[in-house]
């Protein structure tokens, strides 16, 4: 390997782990403040690189259809709860549901069928395709987990598998089976020092970067912040200053979507995105996020980095074992933690 | 109502339990004579993934652990054999040997690095795993790579070739029966209740002497060679292998299987091995033509339906359909004649049992215990009180095994339990109650005292599966039941545990406790919530434990029942012990009316 291979490989390496870094980040935010394992986090990052790929082809998005039919049905189940079940919900929150559920996914799909999409300019595209898909972060939240949001963590973990599997499903279902591969957000080539950097691998790294600051901002800076923070910490003790949980799962999971789908769009002009793509690179950001043992944010990020370098420089000398490799390095870390870890805990 | 009698009451039983499962098995074994081929393969099918199933009704419904990575060991179990005979020309049966012990080194070195680790690790683990087996199959020049390995030769029976599937579907079922069988009396054992305890009870199965990383182990081993098992069958049903079936989507399709046949019982894993293979394959079939394209669609279905499950009926559809047969759980049969467990030489009296000097417990800059100094002797009942945040919890954690003290030493019976654990802690002849009480809710009274007698009893898995283990479970019930009447709650034996109220609830921890046979209790807040009768039975049996040379220390609020009970009280107050001596003393002692009444 000469010093451009290994530069190159390097490059790829934190190209990809700034990717699995949000991911990464993402799940360990998902889990603190929730318990939900989000398997299906992958699926936002598909469903973001796809719904590009379909606005750039200059069709009308699948996303759309997925995204009215969530909405029916979680703004359904928001009204059986106001009518039966004892707890009344107040009007003004079931306007807001219908609002949301229902207003918001039928004035996206007017807006689309009005726009000429195939002329849209790259960034109004990204935004439509996050404005397509970011919703469903809620959405989801809303009919998957909040009915059983106080069931212990396994449970939480098969319903989130079993989502992630519907959302499969319905991606093939949507998308069709061919992958795709979107424009890069910049083609410009950089000279820094020897090495030549593409000016997408720059555009990777810096929303990756502007976005963990976003995100530090928010936990730092704001109430809603606060209060997921409150929440992950103590989950009886937010409920008990008024925080809601249902609130709280919810904003969860829309940054979460909004993450997954961010880094959709960063990921697809690396690589052909298929409708099931979305497992396989979310999984690799739990592998950085058990790096971090599923509760530190930096070390999550360092385990990403690593799992992407680990990854680029193992597809150079065995392409075919790359990710037995990466999945393989989850094993000695849990090793690790194993040792570290000592009393005998009841399982929440 | 004494046991001999009560025995008498029991023996009218309701025989319907075994014409229903004569009734099924007849059935079985008529199917493949009288369904066509279609059928009897589609059964074939159940009967392999039922044995997956089952392995994670053990893991999952039981245990409350899960993996999704029971494919990659169905596929272990598949690609072993098929090279071994194909490649090396071996026999199956050799192949499966090999097979076996090869998934059980696999299952214990992932199951050492994920066990110990909280609940969401293993299936994580077994996640990444199952990928990275998934793609060795498929990239190993010697395992065929994407394309697998053809021509498996037939399992020969005694020369007889089974290449019909008419044939081989007897062969499946043994198989499934065994397992469902085996599994069946290994819940109802000694090890079993420990591995029931896993879930929801594991400081109380720990602190009765249970090494739950070991159960945890017992339980994902065992459910590792039954996948390798149900690989082995496939591998010759097929005759042919590739790792498509092995995926991570197939372990994830198992796992379904277990939750929505019901997770908590063995017939759940044949109830959702059954719904999900004829389910999937009627979408397969109608799915596309409705869709207008091809593709794997039913995994939209199944997981909605798996949310739906999860929602609605977290136990599964099990206990849907067994409310429609007429079948009422057996109550459990005591031998009163069966021998008494041997019980341990009792310390004499005014032995010192436990001591501990100087005792500190620091978390960062909060000292909960400073230089405390206590001792217990055998036939002496010592009173540790205090006000509320006093430390007397922290006292207690450290004294029974559950923490370990920052400096200082406890000693029983002058050895150090320093860093030993609850479990062998226990072992040494310490067993507790806890403050808010720790028991199996959906288990009968008389299992969970049972738990108690955990480290009286030998037989490991093996004899409990195969039903070896007979006459010790009838000693070990037999034990349980002898304290339950000591403890004056024998006409409950069978009841749920969770359904009792709150006193009694506290006093079968102490008959749990007592069938440890210990020489020290150690009781936390015996008496909160028992009614004033209750509590003149409890001081009662305590006097009677006191006599026969016991040693008991109790943490307790109630004044009335500790100063006309005990032989002496320590007194704590921010951590350190202010008051020690005989309970008139004690109760003039100005320090303590300070620190109770804040000054007089």
């Amino acid at each position: 390997m000469d010093q451009t291979i290994f530069v190159l490989l390097a490059q790829d390496g934190v190209t990809n782990g700034a990717i699995y870094t949000l991911l990464a980040l993402a799940l360990v935010m998902v889990f603190a403040v929730t318990r939900i394992i989000l398997i299906p986090q992958g699926e936002f990052l598909a469903y973001g690189g796809l719904t590009m790929a379909t606005l750039e082809a200059g069709s009308l998005p699948g996303t759309l259809w997925v995204l009215l039919g969530a909405g029916a049905v979680a703004f359904a189940m928001d009204l059986a709860t106001a009518r039966g079940g004892g707890r009344r919900l107040p009007g003004r929150s079931l306007a807001r549901s219908a609002a949301w559920n229902l207003g918001y996914p039928l004035a996206l799909a007017a807006l689309l069928t009005q726009l000429p999409l195939a002329g849209l300019p790259l960034a109004a595209k990204a935004l439509l395709a996050l404005a397509l898909v970011v919703p469903l972060g809620p959405m989801m939240y809303r009919i998957a987990f909040q009915p059983v949001a106080e069931a212990p963590v396994l449970v939480l973990l098969i319903v989130a598998v079993a989502v992630h599997l519907a959302m499969v499903g319905v991606g093939l279902l949507v998308f069709g089976p061919e992958g795709s591969r979107t424009t890069p957000f910049s083609d410009a080539q950089f000279e820094v020092g020897a090495m030549q950097v593409g000016g997408h691998t720059l555009a990777v790294i810096g929303a990756s970067l502007a976005l963990i600051v976003a995100l530090y901002l928010f936990f730092d800076r704001t109430l809603y912040g606060k209060a997921l923070r409150a929440t992950a910490v103590n989950r009886n003790g937010a409920r008990l200053m008024g925080i809601s949980p249902a609130l709280a799962g919810r904003l969860t999971f829309l940054l979460a979507a909004f993450v997954g789908a961010l880094s959709g769009l960063l990921f697809a002009p690396m690589t052909t995105v298929y409708y099931d793509s979305g497992f396989l690179v979310g999984l690799k950001g739990f592998v950085a996020a058990i790096i971090g043992g599923l509760g530190s944010y930096p070390l999550a990020a360092a385990g990403a980095v690593m799992v992407g370098l680990l990854e680029s420089f193992s597809s150079f000398w065995t392409s075919a074992f790359k990710d037995v490799l990466v999945f393989t390095l989850i094993i000695p870390v849990l090793l690790w933690r194993s040792l570290a870890s000592h009393h005998v805990e009841e399982e929440e | 109502m004494t046991i001999r009698s009560y025995m008498a009451a029991r023996d009218r039983e309701w025989p319907g339990g075994r014409w229903v499962m004569a009734a099924f098995l007849a059935a079985l074994a008529a199917a493949p004579l009288v369904l066509p081929e279609f059928h009897v393969t589609l059964l074939n099918y159940i009967g392999l993934s039922a044995l997956v199933a089952l392995g994670l009704v053990l893991l999952t419904g039981v245990g409350g652990l899960t993996s999704f990575g029971q494919a990659a060991f169905v596929g272990l179990g598949a690609y072993t054999s098929a090279v071994l005979t194909t490649t090396y020309g071996q026999s199956p049966w050799l192949a499966l040997g090999v097979g076996l012990v090869l998934t059980l080194a696999v299952a214990v070195v992932l199951g050492s690095v994920t066990l110990r680790l909280s609940g969401h690790y293993l299936p994580l683990g077994t996640m990444a795993w199952g990928i990275s087996l998934y793609f060795l199959f498929g990239n190993l020049e010697f395992l065929g790579g994407h394309s697998g390995i053809s021509s498996v030769p037939p399992v020969t029976l005694l020369d007889f070739a089974l290449t019909d599937s008419r044939h081989y579907y007897y062969l499946v079922w043994a198989f499934v029966l065994i397992a469902l069988f085996t599994t069946r009396n290994l819940l109802d054992s000694r090890e079993g209740r420990a591995i029931r305890a896993l879930k929801g009870g594991m400081v109380m199965a720990e602190a009765m002497g249970v090494d739950t990383s070991r159960a945890r182990m017992v339980i994902f081993v065992l459910a590792a060679l039954q996948a390798c098992a149900a690989g082995w069958l496939y591998a010759h049903l097929q005759r042919f292998v590739n790792p498509t079936p092995f995926g991570l989507n197939t372990g994830i399709e198992y796992l379904f299987m277990a939750v929505v046949g019901g997770a908590g019982q063995v017939w759940g894993a044949l109830v959702g091995a059954g719904v999900i293979t004829i389910l999937k394959q009627w979408l397969q079939d109608v799915l596309p033509r409705l869709l207008g394209s091809a593709g794997n669609f039913e995994i939209i279905v199944f997981g909605a339906m798996m949310v739906l499950v999860l929602h609605h009926a977290r136990d599964g559809l099990w206990p849907l359909l067994a409310r429609l047969v007429p079948l009422r759980s057996q109550p459990r049969r005591i031998d009163p004649t069966a021998e008494p467990l041997p019980r341990k030489p009792r310390p004499p009296h005014g032995e010192v049992i436990l001591e501990a000097r100087r005792v500190t417990r620091s978390f960062g800059g909060l000292v909960a215990n400073k230089n405390m100094d206590l001792s217990v002797r055998a036939g002496e009942i010592l009173a540790l009180i205090g006000p509320n945040g006093a430390g007397k919890s922290t006292m207690f954690n450290q004294l029974s095994g559950v923490d370990d003290p920052t400096s200082g030493e406890i000693l029983f019976r002058g050895r150090s339990i320093a860093g030993l654990g609850p479990h062998r802690v226990a072992a040494m002849g310490i067993s507790r109650t806890f403050q808010h009480v720790r028991l199996l809710p959906r288990m009968s009274v008389l299992e969970n005292v049972a738990i108690g007698a955990h480290l009286r009893g030998h037989k490991g898995v093996l004899p409990a599966a195969w039903r070896l283990d007979r006459a010790e479970e009838a000693r070990l019930l037999r034990e349980a039941a002898v304290q339950l009447e000591r403890v004056g709650l024998h006409g409950l034996m069978d009841e749920e545990a969770g359904s009792l109220a709150l006193g009694q609830q506290r006093i079968l921890e102490i008959a749990r406790a007592l069938c440890a046979d210990p020489c020290l209790l150690l009781l936390d807040e015996p008496a909160a919530g028992l009614r004033l009768k209750e509590k003149q039975a409890l001081a009662e049996l305590l006097n009677r434990l006191r006599a026969e040379g016991m040693a008991v220390l109790l943490v307790e609020h109630d004044m009335d029942f500790v100063m006309g009970l005990v032989d002496r009280v320590v007194v704590m107050e921010f951590g350190e012990k202010i008051a020690e001596g005989l309970p008139e003393e004690v109760q003039r002692n100005p320090a303590v009316l300070e620190a109770y009444l804040g000054g007089v």
